[in-house]
């Protein structure tokens, strides 16, 4: 089990730079105790005449201390006192945590309940003053000491063990396990443990380098073996003698402040190496954007994949956006697109120089009044396209390439993007119960947006929402409105924040997959609603979904992505009855299967 | 509200009933050991016996325990085995220089690890890198090592500051101030290291959530967006550090008053635990059990207030 994951952890452990440094001078310090048994002069040995001796006098190489004792000999004896106290730390805090965190994981019950309130209690104790109060009935054994440090520092352990147990145990393979017949032990020992072990190794860094801070406060205190080389202790001794041989501070200090160091830096690095798939990658640079911009502009033979140049889509045989020869609603005409979107890149950043690209040159245009819905699995880009043009997009997106413009203004200027969010663009989210901020009532948070993007009274907002709430199809608005988000269910939710979306009377909305998380009956009300608000206010709509049942019931046109791109485009009626590309006939195909009277209601009522 | 807080109040009253019952059973678990360090090693076996007696630690544990409870509800904590001083009376000199460190610490980590870990959260960058560095290297180094480096550096080296030493407030605020400097910094360090990281940990979490997304979308400026939604919803996330920075602080705390000579709980309880004058002992952890407590009910509350949810719930 070891084998196939050891000897590749410890070289990847040994080329992360930090994890290099911190286990080369751990080592180091380790092999320094190890040799205590030929530390150059007893420990305890006294020569007066040494006494605050400088480093490289006689026969100490590092000096003496205030009793004319070796230094550099007490060090080390000092140095294998403490890995004997980690281990100590390390035995009773792994075996209480590790092995109470397990059973409650595993079984929980009446044993998860009982052990989780200890530890909960254990963790509230102030434990150094503890540790000190103890002090009058351990008296000077420093390692009962860390015993006790052990049995305080369990829960930490225990925490972490149970959580993971619980995650484990709910897997499919552990269940399978448990069917196939395996033995709780069994299954604890090769699959449960293997899943907590990298997280313990982690912990456990972390929690010697704590219990060493511990360890040397204590004895710097004098509650320690005071017959015993100790760093506490000798730091101790210098720190008094701190005006006459100032020097002597500087070894024990340095000793303490570096292993503790180490052992946090390893910590991190073990963590960087064992649960690489949890680092998150940062955001690029401005120079590696630019520099990934400047790119994709080189001549055509030069790109990279996934560029293509203005007009070059996708398949030939899809008719381009905008041309003419093709079937538009009435209301488009030839005018001018309210929302143009061309060449549309965005990419993700994968390291912090290479980036992967989850739209690839996406252009669409959506005219007044034309509810335009973009289709496609997830993963294929269409939040995203939805998420640029409002310039929402994650912090860490990159916009590679390409050219949104609204009623005109250029959408890639943030100073455009500020008057038309909210004002002239509203967005519809997917799901509703995370988009509301949980510590504001629903009055706080839609009175705010509409007076940020508006410059009316709070009394105006204030009866326009509560107008809008009854309109959306709430029963009781004032309600609602004094509302935490908590307090209302999904399909309110949701209304609420059609609401807030079409508060500032805009012209556009970017609705991304608005039914998705409601119900099979809400979803059609909400349907309705967008249908109705579209007619009143005259909006403009695109609409994100993944349902073509969604499409064939409100939009005029649509336009399918796979991969980051649009594979066809059309108006729907053309897209049911006559589709072009391989994808879309594959799309339909499995969505006839599960509803078949969706494209007979397209076929019957072209538009 | 009223409730939330009479339930927290409560878990407060037991957390401390259960800490002291726990401490006073394993302090007064070996009493003729406790009698034998107050008199001596050259006492008798009778003597030792008489003093047993004299000191009521004959009785069960349990009835000692109930007997300090009754008594601390009635503000008597008992009287020091060695000067027979009452231990209330011990306590009220030392608090106020403890306390006057704590809660200058648990302020000023409050107020400057929110500023820069939202800073380092919301800028990223090289603030951002350079804040977990410096956040490494402060929380893991322990604090009575930076105290020392302190005195080397502000008192020996460039002596801005007295390198030891208390001024009461009464005489001198002044100095009260500077003699307070270099004992605050030495906690602070390691306790902004880590809390700063944890708010930074938490807006990042909320940065991540759905409805800041949909709040930009309708027009809210960023800075808007940050401070009144974000920060709120980080808030308590990011406050239970400080229930835990409060544990470190009052620990690191016993130590810095050593290193810098100041009269306060830490030094009466290292010199209390040497002595084995059990009852000024178990005055520091009941002081120190109420400070936890009451950091941890400002906390709750001050989440509470800020989340709704955490507070109706």
């Amino acid at each position: 089990m070891t084998s196939t994951t050891g000897p590749s952890v410890l070289g990847r452990l040994l080329r992360n730079p930090l994890g290099l440094i911190s286990s080369v001078v751990l080592t180091l310090i380790v092999l320094f105790g190890l040799a205590s048994p030929l530390s150059p002069h007893n420990p305890n040995r006294a020569l007066l005449e040494l006494t605050n001796a400088p480093p490289l006098t006689g026969e100490y190489l590092l000096g003496g201390d205030q009793a004319g004792r070796d230094i550099l000999s007490r060090l080390m004896h000092a140095t294998l006192s403490t890995m004997l106290a980690c281990l100590v730390v390390l035995s009773v805090s792994l075996l209480l945590g590790v092995v109470t965190g397990l059973i409650a994981g595993y079984y929980g019950g009446w044993f998860d309940a009982i052990s989780s309130t200890t530890a909960n209690a254990v963790m509230a104790m102030p434990g150094f003053v503890l540790l000190i109060a103890l002090y009058a009935v351990i008296g000077p054994s420093i390692m009962t000491a860390m015993a006790v440090f052990g049995v305080l520092i369990a829960p930490s352990y225990y925490r972490l063990v149970r959580g993971l147990v619980q995650t484990v145990r709910s897997e499919l393979y552990v269940d399978a396990a448990r069917v196939s017949g395996l033995s709780d032990f069994r299954i604890i020992s090769r699959h449960v443990l293997r899943a907590v072990r990298a997280p313990i190794i982690i912990q456990s860094s972390f929690v010697l380098s704590a219990g060493i801070g511990i360890q040397a406060g204590l004895e710097f205190l004098g509650l320690g073996d005071p017959s015993a080389a100790s760093w506490g202790g000798m730091l101790q001794d210098a720190f008094n003698n701190l005006y006459i041989a100032r020097i002597n501070v500087v070894w024990p200090a340095t000793l303490v402040s570096v292993t503790t160091l180490c052992l946090v830096l390893l910590g991190n690095a073990l963590r960087d190496v064992l649960q690489e798939g949890a680092s998150q990658v940062r955001p690029l640079r401005a120079k590696a954007v630019s520099r990934l911009r400047a790119e994709r502009e080189r001549p055509e033979g030069e790109r990279p994949e996934g560029e293509r140049p203005e007009g070059e889509h996708g398949p030939e045989q899809r008719p381009e956006p905008g041309s003419g020869g093709e079937a538009r609603p009435d209301t488009a005409g030839a005018a001018e697109p309210l929302l143009s979107v061309r060449d549309l890149v965005i990419a993700y950043p994968t390291s912090p120089s290479a980036v992967r690209d989850v739209v690839r040159g996406v252009s669409l245009d959506v005219h007044r009044g034309e509810i335009h819905g973009l289709v496609g699995e997830s993963g294929s880009g269409k939040s995203q396209t939805a998420f640029a043009v409002l310039g929402i997009l994650p912090r860490e997106a990159v916009v590679l390439g390409g050219r949104l413009r609204f009623d005109g203004a250029d959408l890639g200027s943030e100073r455009v993007l500020r008057q038309v969010r909210g004002r002239r663009i509203g967005y519809v989210p997917q799901e509703p119960m995370s988009n509301l901020d949980p510590v504001f009532t629903i009055g706080q948070q839609l009175v705010y947006g509409l007076r940020a993007s508006t410059s009316i009274s709070r009394a105006t907002a204030r009866s326009t929402l509560l107008d809008l709430l009854a309109r959306v199809g709430i029963k009781d608005p004032r309600r609602t409105f004094d509302s935490y988000p908590h307090q209302v269910s999904g399909g309110m939710a949701q209304r609420v924040l059609i609401a807030g979306a079409v508060a500032a009377d805009p012209d556009l909305i970017i609705a991304d997959e608005p039914t998705t998380a409601l119900d099979v009956t809400v979803q059609a009300e909400v349907l309705d609603l967008i249908r109705e608000l579209r007619e009143e206010r005259n909006l403009a709509m695109v609409l994100v979904t993944h349902n073509f049942g969604v499409v064939a019931d409100i939009c005029d046109r649509v336009s399918v992505m796979k991969e980051g791109r649009i594979v066809e485009t059309g108006t729907t009626s053309q897209l049911f009855a006559n589709p072009q590309d391989e994808y879309t006939i594959m799309l339909l195909n499995s969505t006839l299967d599960d509803a078949v009277e969706r494209p007979a209601w397209a076929e019957v009522n072209p538009t | 509200m009223v409730r939330f807080f009479l339930k927290q109040v409560m878990s407060g009253l037991l957390l401390t009933v259960v800490v002291t019952a726990v401490t006073f059973t394993l302090v007064f678990s070996d009493g003729s050991g406790i009698a034998r360090r107050v008199l001596g090693t050259n006492a008798t076996e009778e003597q030792v016996t008489a003093k047993v007696h004299e000191l009521g630690l004959d009785q069960p544990v349990v009835v000692q325990y109930g007997k300090w409870l009754s008594g601390l509800v009635r503000g008597d904590l008992g009287a020091s085995y060695f000067t027979g001083e009452p231990v209330g009376a011990m306590l009220t000199t030392r608090v106020p220089v403890t306390l006057a460190i704590v809660t200058i610490a648990l302020l000023l980590t409050l107020i400057l690890s929110v500023l820069l870990g939202v800073t380092a959260a919301v800028r990223g960058g090289w603030l951002d890198q350079l804040l977990q560095v410096v956040g490494i290297v402060g929380a893991s180094i322990p604090n009575f090592v930076i105290a020392i480096a302190l005195i080397f550096t502000f008192a020996i080296a460039v002596p801005l500051f007295p390198a030891t030493g208390y001024v009461s407030p009464d005489v001198d605020p002044a100095g009260w101030a500077r003699s307070l400097v270099l004992p605050v910094m030495a906690v602070l360090i390691g306790s902004i290291a880590g809390s700063a990281q944890q708010f930074r940990g938490a807006v990042i979490d909320v940065l991540r959530q759905d409805f800041v997304r949909t709040l930009r979308s309708r027009g809210i400026s960023e800075r808007a967006v940050i401070f009144r939604h974000v920060l709120r919803n980080a808030a308590a996330p990011g406050m239970t550090i400080l229930s835990i920075q409060t544990i470190a602080l009052l620990g690191g705390v016993v130590l810095i008053e050593r290193i810098f000579a100041m009269p306060g709980m830490g030094l009466l309880a290292n010199s209390s635990a040497l002595q084995g004058d059990i009852p000024a002992v178990m005055g520091c952890v009941l002081f120190t059990i109420v400070v936890v407590v009451v950091v941890n009910l400002l906390v709750d509350l001050l989440a509470g207030w800020l989340n709704p949810k955490a507070r109706l719930s």
